[in-house]
């Protein structure tokens, strides 16, 4: 047995590999038994250990997606905003207590037409990142989408959101304001409005913070975003008890747009730029552009109540169980 | 004669006072975890339950491994606790009053959501609306069910879109926070009810204590996340003891009834 390829496998599942090559040895040891009697055993064992060897490798591309999601040169909401909308007015607070700026708002034009505009912003610099709290919204935050979405169905303006973050911010002042709550109500909000609403994925989509702006009646990722439950750094500490098992996680979680695809969590993959969205962000912002004109034209012309029930009926089917 | 330690002051309690005192601590008021079945015995009229949805099961899907696979952790759970998923659901009658009853238990696996507890939510809703009887939700659950993955998350994005149906169709739609409440449950169909009561001692937070003190670096104040400051903060109407759980929900029965 070439030692080596277990450099190749898993950490978590080294103990499994080890325990039948200790036991294989062993076998080996006994004089009566010959090559017949552990060739099943031997040829099992490799098999096994070629199918963790595909883990490991479909972990490490995984996580290639996971690094591209997040890289900071990604063009971010307000690139977007700046690059796609005419006119565009930044609206600020909930009108109850405060200002999230994580989440930018505001109305705009694109081809001819106002719609309502938000999303995560994550920020490029230190200082910014800091500004924008890294694109972990506080209930401020969702509220004032709220605000801005009401306001929206009110004038008939489509929606379009943009989500990157890493997930609603976990602090105490958030908890103490009701974050359960402020994400619930956003996600009862998209199930109530009679406008059309786009929400494309274009980085990290974590979690409740994502899904607080991504009920939509069309969702759409960039290739290389991300949309998640849980961060890959979270399942580790939960399920593996180990940081180690980050990348495993990643590939666990089915993370990435062509997963949600097959899925049928969202309805179409944006293409990027060769080699991510980092390497050539004016050609992906028209791209995302192009995308947003198309999809509000497809629903041009629908009724506010056909909207809100094909919003309804889309979200409720999705799951997978069985029945007997 | 069995006993049982408190959680909380430590005293021990005879098994048979801790039952007849609902998993209640007599000394200390402690409210204690009680499994779904045994909410159901103490909050409905005898022999009015009707379950739904039995044929409903999980699937693993997506063949989710960490160091356990998804299913075998699926038939271990479901060993453990006799129940085929962390929600049961049904018609009953709450002295007298019908009801559309679920509820959620978190000894089975963290009473997370998955996709079957999000489309026993929509079976429940659907009952609910059609029968034209109030919808009553008991949450227990540590959030969304991660071995489903993102799947699990769009059960948040589903339970809201059937709940708010119900609330369309006026009528009334009432959660009882216990013991813990939080992720995706606690920002998806728990939070969006029209009456929302917490049982004392449970834990109701979108973030749990141990990521909320990662993340500011911080000692928490000791009542995070607790039914006593979620009242103060204005995140529930009332904070009702378990003994006296199927009055309050009676009474609210009867306003609604007018």
């Amino acid at each position: 047995m070439d030692l080596k390829k277990l450099e190749e496998i898993p950490k978590s599942y080294l103990k499994e590999i080890l325990g039948s090559l200790s036991k294989l040895e062993k076998l080996k040891k006994i004089p009566f038994f010959t090559g017949i009697h552990f060739k099943d055993a031997e040829r099992d064992l490799s098999r096994k250990i070629e199918s963790y060897k595909k883990v490991e490798r479909d972990a490490k591309r995984v996580w290639k997606i996971v690094e591209l999601s997040r890289d900071e040169n990604r063009p971010q909401c307000l690139d977007y905003i700046n690059g796609i909308f005419e006119d565009f007015v930044k609206l600020s607070g909930d009108r109850l207590t405060g200002e999230d700026r994580s989440i930018a708002a505001g109305l705009g034009k694109i081809n001819g037409k106002t719609v309502a505009v938000m999303g995560h912003n994550k920020g490029k610099d230190i200082k910014q990142r800091l500004e924008y709290n890294f694109g972990m919204s506080i209930p401020q935050g969702y509220r004032k989408s709220q605000r801005i979405m009401r306001l929206a169905d009110r004038f008939g303006f489509p929606i379009v959101t943009l989500i990157d973050t890493p997930g609603a911010y976990p602090a105490l002042e958030a908890e103490d304001d009701g974050q359960a709550s402020a994400i619930a109500k956003s996600i009862l909000l998209m199930f109530e409005v009679k406008v059309p609403i786009i929400a494309i994925l274009i980085g990290e989509g974590g979690s409740g913070g994502a899904l607080a702006l991504a009920v939509g009646n069309e969702v759409a990722m960039l290739e290389n975003s991300t949309y998640s439950v849980i961060s890959p750094e979270g399942c580790a500490a939960i399920l593996w008890k180990n940081p180690s098992g980050t990348k495993l996680a990643a590939r666990e979680l089915r993370l990435t747009s062509r997963d949600m695809l097959r899925l049928k969590i969202i309805d179409r993959i944006i293409p990027e730029p060769i080699g991510g969205a980092q390497n050539a962000p004016g050609r992906m912002v028209k791209i995302v552009k192009k995308y947003i004109i198309g999809a509000l034209e497809r629903f041009a012309g629908i009724s506010g109540e056909e909207l809100k029930s094909r919003r309804a009926k889309k979200f409720e089917s999705m799951g997978f169980f069985g029945t007997e | 004669m069995e006993k049982i330690k408190c959680k909380n002051c430590t005293k021990d309690i005879e098994n048979e006072i801790f039952i007849l005192n609902l998993w209640v601590c007599p000394y200390c008021n402690y409210h204690h975890y009680i499994n779904a079945r045994d909410r159901l015995q103490i909050t409905v009229d005898s022999n009015s339950f009707i379950e739904l949805g039995k044929n409903i099961n999980s699937d693993d899907f997506l063949k989710f491994y960490d160091v356990k696979s998804y299913s075998v952790r699926l038939k271990e759970t479901k060993l453990k606790t006799s129940l085929n998923e962390a929600v049961i659901i049904g018609e009953a009658k709450i002295d007298g009053n019908d009801v559309a009853l679920g509820i959620m238990d978190f000894g089975f696996m963290g009473g997370s959501m998955g996709s079957v507890v999000g489309e026993k939510i929509k079976i429940l809703s659907n009952y609910c609306i059609e029968k034209n009887i109030p919808l009553v939700i008991f949450c227990a659950s540590g959030g969304a069910r991660m071995q489903e993955g993102v799947i699990s998350l769009m059960q948040m994005a589903k339970t809201v879109s059937s709940v708010n149906r119900v609330k369309e169709n006026k009528i009334p739609y009432i959660t009882i926070i216990t013991n813990p409440t939080s992720g995706g449950v606690s920002a998806s169909f728990a939070t969006i009810a029209d009456i929302i009561i917490a049982e004392p001692d449970a834990l109701f937070c979108f973030a749990g204590p141990r990521v909320v003190k990662q993340t500011i670096k911080k000692n928490l104040p000791p009542d995070f996340g607790t039914s006593e400051r979620n009242l103060k903060n204005g995140q529930v109407d009332m904070i009702v003891n378990r003994s006296d759980l199927k009055n309050t929900l009676t009474n609210l029965l009867k306003l609604f009834k007018e």
